[in-house]
């Protein structure tokens, strides 16, 4: 199978509320896929289903071939799966140095970590502010934090929640480059709402809507299916 | 281990080490001991509470499990060396098993604190039953409400006539402390050090970097159970005697009440809470003008007001706050440790 | 027959009893999230006040079920202005500060009363069942229980108050942008929680020889009661009573008292362990 990631009959149920509903999901090795959808849709949901943050009331999740259904987060973790959450989940009390270098340390061990750990504050353009307190930061440094932590993993799945939310037109573009350069290691799922920026790095875009996958297809296409269009409100592109 | 690291805990122990040389002057090392115990008792809470974020109300069982082990055992065996060895390794031990059981059973903070205290009241409350002559662990009575006297108290190793006690046990407890001390700070500065304090800080985001947050938390959680053991050992070769009151709620209480005075952002507050508060008590005890419990309670309740962070950081706040500004710049680089903004923990 | 009759009300009164030394607790836990640590002092302080009343000549009745609610309730509302207002939402704070105050009044009434036991007798007397003497005042316990929890589900879900203070419980800026101050209704609320606390000291005063430490030996089964209970106040509370009054109680008949104590501290235990939320976590959700 060419897919790293595919999902069969994922469901998940909290109370009376179904917040994915039978979703099957395939993604391709070095894909781009954008997530949208309207708020409530289930998109953050589904991610966490794929990290293990929660487990799914029912169906199938396979990474690699690998069923990881109900597989504690750490462990799917160190299968490679990187994600940086749609409210920035860091270290607020640590550094942001201290921050990459934790999990840094944990995928490539003592003598690497800090070779990766530079590495990816450099990318990020994180160097001025490296040794700040990261509960101090502003949003968007901390979803720069939060990337470098899963860049620094060097996961061949990444999964972003809103990276480009709160963020100045000159950081997007830049997440949209950085983005861009991580695709040639990792398969990333994007969920976003800007569609100029899913313009800009998208091919292939999934829509959901209640829980259920509507539409999935290339941009243009989905941004012209009128269920969508519906479903949006008129968003304009 | 960071420079700066080395240097600040070297800082401690050379002024501890110069206070406790200096301080039988003042204070007798009779009362002196107990509180170097209590200071060890305190850090052993300080240490999962402060960095690891796991608030056990039942701190004082593994206290009492060292202590009870350490008589037990000396009683049966007749010389110091292994019972002060079991000391340690049975409360590390059950610490162990009980911290699997809370952190596999992923619990939330107030269930864990609530656990934490029900198996010190178990304790306590078998403990305090066994007064008849069934109850005995080789030639060991149980002795109930009573507790256990009479068990040889620490020896030259291989030697059970040589007794080490009054002052010279003084100097072992003021060497036992430093080296736990040491011991403890360089376990602080290692990647299980910081990777515990991170899981204080976003367990979540921890266990997404990979980290299996569920063994690392037990087995903090056993060494801070082995560190109570200790001080439990030492408290019964300092005491002659154990009793269930060791396992008691008070006892309990009193270590997280040193803790919170003390301060939870470092690894002397609750030692030197533990110290003030322990000393305070026993000066109080000598009066008899203000009830000594409503004084305690009138300093929590108020540190808690006043002092959230505890005394060592507030001080450590207001020094820093006097300190000239560019001297202050070059400490916050200095020093990327974990601020505490909270209590761990809530 | 008999003593079928008299192991069932052994039983029930077991579980009065909880329900009876938890009350106070589970009102201000279940509406405030508050964990007030000195609901046994305020129970001592109520068996205090009503043994003062009645040496001081006031019916026993009165004493129990109106002074010492009144007297506490106010030392409750003295202690919410003071100290609980300030650490709201800071749960392990408020436990630590209330934790402060209980070996306050602690230490306060040694030097008030001494350390003497001090005491009244039931109002109540025994009375026979075939072979076997039932303590009457076991039943009005009981009694007073069930009517706790009556009162309780009526206030609650009854009257006005009861419904504001559940929407405040709930969502307290939403009940401030309708016109309510979450303030007073904190302060009410911890008022009728502490009265409750005082009304057990009361009504246990003539059972315990009282002491000043008296609350600590009811302060860890109310604790482990309420978080057991979970989340909703008077269905957490029915429940966990019933439960471990059971257990403890089906316990101490078969071995011990003190194998029935630890039956329910070990009860308490393996039930957080299988519902970490207390059972109206799991069950009841979003009820009463």
């Amino acid at each position: 199978m060419a897919n790293i990631l595919e999902t069969r009959n994922l469901t998940m149920q909290f109370g009376g509320v179904t917040a994915v509903d039978n979703v099957d999901f395939k993604l391709e090795r070095h894909e781009l896929r954008c997530l949208i959808g309207p708020n409530g849709a289930g998109k953050s949901t589904f991610f966490k289903c794929l990290t293990g943050q929660l487990k799914p009331s029912a169906g199938h999740v396979f990474i690699e071939n690998e069923e990881t259904t109900g597989w504690d987060p750490h462990a799917v973790a160190r299968l490679g799966i990187g994600i940086k959450t749609q409210v920035p989940s860091v270290m607020d009390g640590l550094s942001v140095r201290e921050n990459i270098w934790l999990a840094a340390y944990r995928t490539h061990g003592r003598e690497r970590a800090r070779r990766f750990a530079d590495d990816a504050i450099d990318r990020l353009s994180l160097g001025e502010i490296a040794s700040a307190t990261v509960g101090r930061l502003s949003h968007g440094e901390r979803q720069r934090v939060e990337l470098g932590i899963v860049i620094s993993m060097e996961p061949w799945l990444i999964l972003l929640d809103e990276p480009a939310a709160g963020m100045t037109g000159e950081e997007v573009a830049r997440m949209a480059e950085i983005i861009g350069e991580l695709n040639a290691e990792a398969a990333i799922i994007v969920v976003e709402h800007d569609m100029q920026f899913i313009r800009s790095i998208a091919k292939r875009v999934t829509v959901f809507n209640q829980g259920r996958i509507l539409a999935e297809d290339d941009v243009d296409t989905v941004m012209n299916d009128p269920r969508v269009r519906d479903v949006y409100l008129g968003k304009k592109v | 281990m960071a420079g700066s690291e080395v240097r600040s805990a070297l800082t401690v122990l050379v002024i501890a080490a110069i206070l406790f040389i200096a301080a039988p002057a003042v204070i007798e090392t009779y009362t002196l001991t107990v509180l170097i115990i209590y200071g060890m008792l305190a850090l052993s809470l300080g240490l999962i509470w402060g960095f690891g974020g796991i608030l056990c109300f039942g701190q004082a069982a593994f206290f009492g499990l060292g202590a009870y082990t350490y008589a037990i055992a000396a009683i049966n065996i007749g010389e110091s060396t292994v019972p002060f060895l079991l000391g340690i390794a049975i409360p590390f031990a059950f610490a162990f098993v009980l911290g699997a059981m809370l952190f596999y059973g992923r619990l939330s903070d107030v269930y864990l604190g609530v656990i934490t205290l029900v198996v010190t009241l178990i304790f306590f409350k078998f403990m305090n039953s066994t007064a008849g002559p069934e109850y005995v662990i080789g030639n060991a009575r149980l002795g109930g409400f009573n507790g256990i006297p009479g068990f040889q108290t620490l020896n030259v190793p291989g030697d059970p006539g040589t007794y080490i006690y009054d002052v010279d046990y003084y100097w072992f407890c003021v060497v036992a402390i430093l080296i736990v001390y040491a011991l403890v700070r360089w376990l602080l500065a290692s990647p299980f050090g910081r990777i515990a304090v991170a899981i204080r800080e976003n367990e979540g985001r921890a266990e997404l970097m990979g980290y299996d947050v569920r063994i690392r938390k037990t087995v903090l959680f056993a060494v801070g159970g082995g560190i109570a053991g200790l001080s439990g050992t030492l408290f019964a070769n300092w005491a002659e005697i154990v009793t269930p009151g060791m396992f008691s709620l008070a006892q309990s209480a009193e270590i997280i009440i040193w803790c919170i005075v003390g301060g939870l952002g470092t690894l002397i507050g609750p030692v030197i809470g533990a110290m003030v508060l322990a000393y305070l008590k026993f000066l109080l005890g000598q009066q008899d003008i203000v009830d000594n419990m409503m004084l305690l309670g009138l300093i929590l309740t108020l540190s808690v007001l006043f002092l959230p962070r505890g005394i060592v950081p507030s001080i450590g706040l207001w020094v820093s706050k006097a300190m000239p500004k560019r001297r202050r710049k070059r400490q916050r680089v200095r020093r990327p440790r974990a601020a505490v903004e909270e209590v761990p923990g809530g | 027959m008999d003593l079928a009759g008299v192991i069932a009300i052994e039983i029930v009164y077991s579980i009065a009893m909880l329900v009876l030394i938890s009350a106070g607790l589970a009102v201000v836990f279940g509406m405030m999230r508050v964990i007030n640590l000195a609901h046994g002092e305020f129970m001592m302080m109520g068996g205090y006040a009503t043994i003062v009343a009645v040496n001081v000549g006031i019916n026993i009745y009165i004493a129990m079920l109106i002074v010492a609610p009144l007297v506490v309730g106010i030392i409750g509302l003295i202690v919410e202005r003071l100290v609980i207002r300030f650490l709201y939402g800071r749960l392990i704070d408020t436990m630590l500060a209330t934790w402060g105050l209980s070996l306050f009044f602690i230490g306060a009434a040694t030097m008030i009363f001494g350390n003497t036991t001090t005491g009244i007798s039931p109002p109540i007397s025994g009375f026979a069942i075939g072979d076997y003497q039932v303590n009457g005042y076991n039943l009005f316990i009981i009694f007073i229980a069930a009517v706790i929890l009556i009162v309780m589900y009526a206030a609650l879900s009854l009257t006005r108050f009861g419904l504001i203070a559940r929407g405040a419980m709930q969502r307290a800026d939403m009940a401030s942008a309708l016109g309510y101050d979450p303030d007073r209704i904190y302060m009410l609320t911890f008022f009728a929680g502490s009265a409750l606390s005082g009304l057990a000291g009361g009504i246990l005063a003539p059972l315990v020889g009282l002491v000043p430490t008296t609350g600590a030996t009811y302060i860890a089964k109310a604790f482990i009661t309420v978080i057991s209970g979970g989340a909703s106040v008077i269905a957490g509370l029915a429940s966990s009573a019933t439960l471990f009054g059971l257990i403890s109680q089906s316990f101490t008949f078969l071995f011990t008292p003190v194998v029935g104590e630890v039956a329910l501290l070990v009860a308490a235990v393996v039930l957080l362990r299988l519902l970490p939320q207390g059972i109206t976590g799991r069950f009841f959700k979003g009820g009463m």
